[in-house]
């Protein structure tokens, strides 16, 4: 009935007092961020989409499968190839690591070989010096990896994380937020990860979905749902542009790399990595200023010809600009944030042809590729 | 004299066993459904195992009478293989001692499933396992506590029993005559040291069996992480 691969989710009902209708597609690889303020549902689709809620009115369809069409088809959760990581790593005490993550691992020797190896895991999430130990005995972060290497050992099909890193502190959050990197990377796995976090949003996800009050106000890849001036994270403090890009070129002398996006190239302090290695980039839209003509001499190393597609108010008299990087306009998009004043004296409209100066560009991922 | 509190002994530590086993048998499941079904009538089926508790052994001895006795479903049973009653048998102490001790099994399996909550179960369906699975690798070891508690409280229960086995057993020596009805007998003939050395001998037993149960909830507590 449904496509063949991808997440294709629809539910409706009410828990309690929340009501909701939910309607959600992801594509059959890479990471869909559910983003939201807390209250907003993101849990509870997650749980439906795993068949730990049900749902009447539910219908779910995930590579092909069929697991809920209404009343009609409801497949239990432990019939669905799915991992599940809780906000608590929730191992089980009275087992060790081991065989926690043996857990739900196939019995050895049985079928195929596995498509997600015991080994792979063991090295992906730094598992080779836990192995013996109780659960009890490991750090949040620790336990969090343990988690998340037991859901991949089920060789599950859809990965679906409920804010792993919520109840982490800081430090252990940046220890383990290069784990999660390396996994997308690594599996073409399709996962789902609920955050209210707009840097684990950053780092990690492909596409984004945005959830307020039980519905799904918009979907699609991270960068476009960023600079979409329709959509309130444009407008936000702090709002930024995440940028997929490749390393052009190395300037050893300078220690500094070129990273080309579509419509342009940005230049970023430091070696980042050979040339040809994909990297996501972070521009903030308080770091760009806009000016009509190219700058004089100036310490910024970052201008690049743009053409604005949409001015929109972000504050009382402050504004967001979506600037198309290229002289026409047609490449990544990325905001700025300017005063009325600015605008006004510079005449901005939308189609207006700028130059886009980007004081500080950030590597919103270093992970090896 | 010595065989003749030997006996007695003897008879309480087989039917103590035998009770116990079956209560924890009958206990896990009915506490697995009372601590995760959500019908409405559940609690009512926990106050009927509650019963107990609160009603006098004479009461419950005398239903277990007419139950077992020859005109009973217990007498029907027991014509199957040519007896007349169940009543004033080892097998009729067994079923009073069961209904007797129920609630003091239940409520410590109860509540150590209880305190497992969701999430555990919710881990394991999302790891394939099947309900069954995950009640007997998940839920019977994280409630292994709450078993070994209720079986504790079960034998010990049955030890410490008198009005209902004095009523349904009759307390015949060699086959229904239990160490606390035995007292009874040696305080009703005068035969005092008899008493005494049983009576203290339960003083000793009823001693360790609390200290075992602290010593489980201790560890019980320590081993959570």
């Amino acid at each position: 009935m449904s496509a063949a691969g991808g997440i294709e989710a629809r539910f409706a009902g009410t828990l309690g007092a929340f009501t909701f209708d939910f309607a959600l597609r992801a594509p059959p690889r890479g990471v869909t961020a559910l983003y939201g303020p807390s209250g907003c549902g993101k849990t509870t689709l997650l749980r439906c989409i795993a068949g730990l809620n049900r749902v009447r009115d539910g219908h779910c369809h995930v590579n092909g499968e069929q697991w809920q069409e209404g009343a009609r088809l409801f497949v239990p959760t432990h019939r669905r190839a799915l991992g599940y990581v809780f906000q608590e790593a929730s191992l089980f005490p009275h087992l060790s690591v081991k065989a926690n993550l043996s857990f739900g691992a196939p019995p050895a020797g049985a079928g195929p070989a596995l498509a997600i190896g015991w080994d792979e895991v063991v090295d992906l999430c730094g598992l080779a010096p836990l192995l013996e130990r109780a659960p009890r005995d490991l750090s949040g972060g620790e336990r969090q990896r343990v988690a998340l290497g037991r859901a991949l050992l089920s060789q599950p099909r859809l990965l679906l994380m409920d804010e792993p890193l919520s109840a982490l502190d800081e430090s252990a959050k940046a220890d383990i937020l290069p784990f999660f990197e390396r996994l997308r990377d690594r599996l073409p796995l399709p996962a789902l990860y609920v955050t209210h976090d707009m840097a684990e949003v950053e780092r990690l996800a492909d596409r984004l979905a945005l959830i307020n009050r039980g519905r799904v106000i918009a979907a699609g890849p991270l960068g476009q749902m960023q600079s979409d001036p329709a959509l309130p994270l444009a407008a936000a403090r702090g709002a930024a542009v995440t940028l997929e890009g490749t390393i052009a070129a190395v300037d050893e002398s300078y220690g500094l790399t070129t990273v080309a996006v579509s419509g342009g190239a940005f230049v970023a302090p430091g070696r980042l990595g050979p040339v040809g290695a994909r990297r996501r980039l972070r521009v903030l839209a308080g770091d760009v200023s806009l000016a009509l003509a190219p700058p004089g001499p100036s310490s910024i190393l970052n201008v690049l010809p743009a053409r604005v597609l949409a001015i929109k108010t972000a504050a009382a008299n402050e504004l967001v600009v979506v600037l198309g990087l290229g002289a026409d306009g047609a490449g990544n998009r990325i905001l700025a944030r300017v005063t009325r004043r600015s605008s006004e004296r510079l005449g901005l409209s939308e189609g207006a042809s700028v130059h886009a100066q980007v004081k500080g560009v950030a590597l919103s991922r270093d992970s090896e590729v | 004299m010595t065989t003749g509190l030997l006996q007695p002994v003897e008879l309480t530590i087989e039917l103590a066993t035998v009770a116990t086993i079956a209560l924890v048998i009958i206990a896990t499941p009915l506490a697995w459904w009372l601590a995760r079904s959500r019908a409405w009538w559940k609690e009512a089926i926990a106050a009927v195992v509650s019963l107990p508790i609160v009603l006098p052994p004479t009461v419950i001895g005398f239903y277990l009478l007419v139950v077992l006795g020859p005109h009973g479903p217990g007498g029907a049973l027991a014509h199957l293989w040519g007896a007349q009653t169940l009543a004033f048998t080892f097998g009729g102490l067994v079923v009073g001692s069961v209904v007797y001790s129920l609630p003091f099994v239940v409520q410590p399996i109860r509540n150590a499933f209880a305190a497992i909550g969701d999430r555990p179960l919710e881990v394991a369906a999302t790891l394939r396992a099947s309900p069954s699975r995950a009640f007997f690798a998940v839920a019977l070891p994280l409630a292994s506590p709450g078993l070994l508690t209720g079986a504790v409280l079960g034998f010990a229960h049955t030890v410490g029993e008198f009005g209902v086995v004095l009523m349904i057993g009759g307390a015949i020596p060699g086959h229904t005559a239990v160490v606390s009805t035995t007292i009874f007998d040696y305080v009703e003939t005068g035969e005092w040291g008899a008493a005494n050395a049983l009576a203290a001998g339960m003083v000793v037993f009823a001693f360790v069996v609390i200290l075992a149960m602290i010593t489980i909830e201790k560890r019980f507590a320590q081993g959570r992480p």
